[in-house]
């Protein structure tokens, strides 16, 4: 290279730079996610109508559809749905809500955080599964254990998100808060909390995510109606057809449910890029 | 107002950071604090405007701050610090709703500041839309709209593009011709501190003592890129720091 000859004899010909940045650049594809199910639900049509896939192993999604078609008919849809999603609601709420005010205590105080940060340690990993009976005890076999399991159940996941989300707020704000001689107050609800918002709001992805999973939990254990409760009777019949139907309700239940989610970060957090 | 600085000394834990340090800030004219890295320049600032409790010595105010004002001591900070989910108004309205000022005479505040930076046209523009000099701009904006009696200003312009510099600093002359204001200037950069301050104080490096105190005659409005006699004192200060700067910079930083 340093040799002053190399550049006045031309050895070959010029050859192009050879491209290499592409890649390692996730890009939106909106009509993908469609395509695939649309793919995996119509091999399994093909395999069960052909009968290599055996009725036994998986039903039909023209039946699944089916017994959805007879759900919605017979009206059981919505004696189904409405109470799942009452107890989604209240029980969500309250673990959510409470979450987010402790999440945000022990992001605020030391105190707090050094009392609580190891008592939400210690109960986050317990299945909460496994205290259904001790709720059914505590607080009797309606509706109200099951407000306590999925609020319970949202509440671990919902602090640690807040509490991590509230360490994450730009100090710098902070002390131009208090350089300004805002009132601790103002700071909190002016600066720490709309920045600590898009934290806030992955967690809850998470935590409502466990609230359906122990929605149906609570369900299997003792209820007649709900959609858990219609898993559970399909299940023990062995009638995959209804069972498959239900699953695919908690399905669009997660999705709708992430969907709105969504929406509401697009609108909160409109500031971001 | 002005403010006395008693013989201040800090430490964190072990390691002194500024020693003996005492300083009048006079109202009315721009004191720039120059310095090696390291040397206690931010630390000092954060003690004079309150957000640090300096070990010892005190600091004090002589006499009452100006009718009107809001926040006797202002900051305006190296990264703007300002509220990214609100816009160029909301950003100035966040330091005014505190005291009660909301609506209409809120209004004629933000127009004001807004106007004397050059800002009218971007009163709806979120932080993300602003670029570096802009952003800096508004910050500059919002310590005007609690009208200071001294503004603290910790190397407002070192994250900014030289060009963009330049151009801010002929805005803070502008400012500062238009009504005089009183300061404490942080900086790394010479060029600056010779453009800007009234009186140059040089620290030497940790822990920090004052090394040497420049006063600049030359009015501000005077004052222009590469002119001789500035670029004159700022060699000077250059000498006086040269070996303290080269001595810093070989430091092991967590001592």
């Amino acid at each position: 290279m340093s040799d002053p000859s190399d550049h006045k004899s031309p050895p070959t010909a010029p050859i192009e730079v050879r491209f290499r940045g592409g890649g390692f650049a996730p890009r939106p594809h909106r009509w993908m996610g469609p395509v695939v199910f649309v793919a995996v639900i119509a091999l399994l049509e093909c395999g069960t109508q052909a009968g290599w896939i055996s009725a036994l192993t998986f039903p039909k999604p023209s039946d699944v559809l089916g017994a959805f078609g007879e759900l919605w008919e017979s009206g059981l849809l919505f004696q189904h749905l409405m109470p799942s999603l009452g107890r989604l609601a209240v029980g969500g709420a309250i673990g959510a809500s409470l979450g987010i005010a402790v999440g945000v205590l022990i992001g605020l105080f030391s105190y707090v955080r050094a009392g609580m940060v190891p008592v939400v340690a210690a109960i986050f990993p317990i299945p909460k599964i496994a205290l259904l009976p001790l709720f059914v005890i505590w607080f009797g076999i309606d509706e109200a254990s099951k407000y306590a399991l999925i609020a319970f159940g949202t509440f671990t996941p919902t602090v640690v998100a807040t509490y991590g989300a509230v360490d994450n707020v730009d100090r710098s704000l902070i002390r131009m808060g208090q350089s300004f001689g805002l009132s601790w107050m103002s700071i909190v609800r002016k600066i720490v909390l709309p920045g600590a918002m898009p934290g806030i709001l992955s967690g809850l992805r998470i935590s409502l995510a466990i609230a359906i999973i122990l929605l149906v939990a609570a369900e299997m254990l003792g209820a007649s109606h709900g959609i858990g409760a219609y898993i559970l009777q399909a299940g023990s019949l062995y009638d995959l057809e209804r069972l498959f139907a239900g699953v695919v309700i908690l399905s669009l239940l997660g999705v709708t449910l992430s969907a709105i989610i969504g929406q509401i970060e697009r609108r909160l957090l409109r500031w971001r890029s | 107002m002005d403010i006395r600085l008693n013989s201040i000394s800090h430490s964190y834990g072990d390691t002194e950071v500024l020693r003996d340090i005492s300083l009048d800030i006079p109202s009315g004219r721009i004191v720039c604090l120059v310095g090696p890295s390291g040397c206690g320049k931010s630390t000092l600032l954060r003690l004079i405007g309150g957000l640090e409790r300096p070990t010892i010595g005190k600091i004090l105010q002589l006499g009452d701050p100006p009718q009107g004002c809001l926040n006797p001591l202002t900051y305006i900070f190296q990264d703007f610090a300002l509220l990214p989910w609100r816009s160029v108004r909301g950003n100035i309205s966040l330091v005014l709703e505190d005291h009660g000022i909301r609506g209409a005479s809120a209004d004629a505040i933000i127009e004001d500041v807004l106007a004397r930076t050059k800002l009218s046209d971007f009163r709806d523009a979120l932080p993300r839309q602003l670029s570096g000099g802009m952003k800096q701009r508004v910050a500059v904006a919002r310590a005007l709209a609690v009208k200071p009696a001294v503004m603290l200003m910790d190397e407002p312009l070192s994250a900014l593009d030289s060009q963009t510099r330049e151009l801010l600093m002929d805005d803070l002359v502008a400012l500062w011709t238009r009504q005089p204001f009183t300061a404490v200037y942080v900086t790394h950069n010479l060029a600056e501190a010779v453009r800007l301050g009234h009186r140059i104080v040089v620290l030497s490096r940790r822990p920090g003592q004052i090394n040497e105190v420049v006063e600049i005659d030359k009015p501000l409005a005077d004052r222009g890129y590469g002119d001789a006699d500035l670029e004159k004192t700022q060699k000077h200060l250059w000498d006086l720091m040269r070996d303290e700067a080269r001595a810093a910079d070989e430091e092991l930083i967590d001592v």
